[in-house]
């Protein structure tokens, strides 16, 4: 079996990864708009999803297989092949994404095969990064000009001339993260990362190294949520200005792509902040913790676990009262599977990973729940006119920096 | 390992193209994108022989040659909005007198 | 047939159906469109000939502003389907064969000419070899294309701008 592997390293190590990586983005893309809703309805003192199953767990079930059964309807001299591309460009664009980001640095065995958490390592991973945000664009213009109709065309310009301006400012802030750790590989720039200030402050790039990225990290955090045509810049698909912007004339399956599109692209997005600013994978525990941190997963899932079991057994419907409690107990299945010595090991980067990420897409649902939009032309002159200036400043100072400190 | 010859020949083939398409085509833009084309097909060379001789220089010209054809692309299609808008056609074969 | 053999059919047979297609298509947005699947195949050549950084720089510069660029102008300008014009039969009958035949000329003597020089197997060319030979050796043809840039930007802009508004 390991000399199949080693002869066909694609299929028997790559494939798994693939799909298990896969199925897991789909699910937690689901679960984003269930989290989404919940917490945009709590900041406006509503309660959100709360029939479809427990707590609306069940939502995201019910939102799916409504676009699946919804009419399809396709507009009059609409250019068919345009028109079925745009969506399905900008769901593969946006999935393909998180190829290249490393959740930990374990290298396990797999079938003989020594291979880490990620699909790939490229020496270029961020380029790479950059060049399928950068190809998004089309997916956005051309579905807006295929739909053949007025709002959907002038909502698509706009939005892509969002994009490509946006681009400009999310790189450049980035530049002074690679002056400091001097590659484009993900896995290194984490690793450049590691290691604690005065015994207790992690060595991330937004704390420590020659310049704190602050004000990298505003610039890209900024552009990102514009780029990704979110709150408070999404003015080309707010319901009450352009109809719908772009994907007003697409129906169910494929706005369903669309709106997945655009979730991934947050999650994408969140991954890099927290690769590139906070140190991806480390932990923020201090080394004189380290022997007791390593149950903090467990710790974590087993509480979850627990607090579910005791909410669920007292919920109000009797579909909860099985329901809550069940996932209780995977939870703190799952804490006792993380305290055995081998997955322990394994589970430390993921999980400080995922807790990051999970931060960073709050913090993106936070700000649409709070923010009033911007009009187009405050949305570009602030891409043009402020973050593209501070980025810039961004990496004279950076440069100066490193150069002042011989590194 | 692939010969470089074959890049070489599909570089050729490329160029070929886009030639054929430059001549034939009757949009101004579809005409410009042969020029994009061929420009494309170039840059293949370009990085083909510094591979096979071993040497950088091949790809710090492609580098050039992608910022040459973006500031041309910009001010080519900033020609053509103008012709636009002021012949109202896009077809070569109309705006071929400087008097309207 | 190995893999990079393999890799180099699929991409090579990729940009010259785009490329083709570029001729064939006769609405100029389905032209840009297989105009791009060419530079994201070109880009996986230069992937196969080593060249990361550039084969990055292809698909973001090329791929992601250039040919957006042209993809605005198509949408903005309204340009439609290219009018039928009489092409003399002779043109179409001869024509495509003729330029087949041509083109296989073409690639013929190239790979004859080209097939002395070796095909060296080294790793791929990294980012920082190629920044030191572009910031020492080649630096003031770097400053010179961001003047170049600028000026194409000036006149981009002083060029599409309408005369009535100031």
């Amino acid at each position: 079996m390991s000399e199949f592997a080693s002869e066909h390293p694609i299929l028997l190590v790559a494939l798994p990864k693939i799909v298990v990586l896969l199925f897991l983005l789909l699910t937690s893309l689901a679960y984003l708009t269930w989290f989404e809703r919940k917490v945009v309805a709590h900041i406006q003192a509503r309660w959100g999803p709360y029939r479809v199953g427990p707590h609306g767990l069940l939502q995201p079930l019910a939102d799916g297989l409504k676009f699946l059964f919804k009419e399809d309807v396709t507009p009059a001299g609409a250019d068919k092949f345009v028109y079925f591309l745009a969506p399905f460009l900008s769901l593969s664009l946006a999935i393909t994404s998180i190829a290249v980001i490393p959740f930990g640095p374990r290298e396990f065995t797999m079938f003989g095969q020594h291979t880490r958490l990620a699909i790939t390592d490229l020496n270029i991973g961020l380029l790479v990064l950059f060049a399928i945000t950068s190809m998004s664009v089309y997916g956005v213009a051309l579905a807006g000009w295929s739909s053949n109709s007025k709002y959907p065309l002038l909502g698509g310009l706009r939005s892509s001339a969002q994009m490509v301006s946006y681009e400009l400012a999310l790189t450049m802030s980035v530049v002074g993260v690679l002056l400091m750790a001097g590659t484009f590989n993900l896995t290194e720039i984490i690793t450049a990362q590691g290691g604690f200030h005065w015994g207790f402050l992690p060595r991330w790039n937004f704390f420590a190294g020659p310049l704190p990225q602050v004000i990298g990290f505003c610039c890209f955090f900024t552009a990102a949520v514009a780029e990704t045509n979110r709150a408070p810049f999404d003015l080309a698909e707010a319901e009450s200005e352009l109809v719908a912007g772009f994907h007003t004339e697409y129906a169910s399956f494929k706005f369903a792509m669309f709106f997945m599109a655009e979730y991934a692209s947050m999650i994408t997005v969140s991954c890099l902040a927290a690769i590139l600013f906070f140190g991806g994978w480390l932990s923020p525990v201090p080394p004189a913790a380290f022997f007791w941190a390593r149950y903090i997963p467990t710790g974590a899932f087993a509480l979850a676990g627990l607090a579910l079991i005791a909410h669920g057994v007292r919920y109000l419907t009797i579909f909860g009262r099985v329901l809550l409690p069940t996932l209780g107990l995977i939870l703190c299945g799952l804490a006792a599977l993380l305290a055995s010595p081998g997955i322990n090991e394994l589970a430390q980067g993921p999980f400080w990973f995922l807790i990051k990420v999970a931060i960073f897409l709050f913090i993106y649902v936070w700000v649409r729940g709070t923010l009033p939009r911007f009009r187009y032309d405050q949305l570009m002159a602030i891409g043009w006119k402020l973050l593209l200036p501070l980025a810039i400043l961004n990496v004279v100072l950076t440069s100066l920096a490193i150069v002042w400190t011989g590194r | 390992m692939v010969p470089v010859s074959y890049y070489l020949a599909l570089s050729g083939v490329l160029f070929g193209l886009g030639m054929i398409a430059f001549v034939f085509k009757r949009n101004i833009i579809t005409v410009f994108m042969s020029i994009e084309l061929m420009l494309n097909a170039v840059n293949l060379a370009f990085v083909a022989f510094s591979r096979a001789l071993g040497q950088l220089q091949g790809q710090v010209f492609v580098f050039f040659v992608i910022v040459v054809a973006a500031a041309e692309a910009a001010v080519g299609l900033g020609i053509i909005l103008v012709i636009a808008r002021n012949r109202q056609t896009l077809n070569v074969e109309r705006v071929d007198s400087l008097k309207h | 047939m190995t893999l990079p053999l393999f890799l180099f059919s699929v991409l090579a047979v990729v940009a010259v159906a785009g490329a083709v297609s570029l001729i064939l298509q006769r609405h100029p947005i389905h032209s840009a469109l297989s105009l791009i699947v060419v530079m994201v195949a070109l880009a996986g050549l230069y992937l196969l000939l080593g060249a990361e950084f550039i084969a990055a720089v292809q698909v973001i510069v090329y791929g992601g502003a250039i040919m957006v660029l042209f993809v605005f102008v198509i949408m903005l300008l309204n340009a439609g389907e290219e009018e039928r014009t009489d092409f003399s039969r002779m043109a179409r009958w001869a024509g495509l064969p003729l330029a087949a035949v041509f083109l296989v000329e073409v690639a013929y003597g190239v790979a004859r000419a080209a097939s002395r020089l070796p095909t060296a197997a080294q790793a791929p060319v990294s980012t920082r070899e190629l920044a030191e030979l572009l910031f020492r050796d080649y630096v003031f043809p770097f400053e010179l294309t961001s003047f170049l840039i600028l000026v194409a930007v000036l006149g981009a802009i002083v060029l599409a701008r309408r005369e009535d508004s100031d």
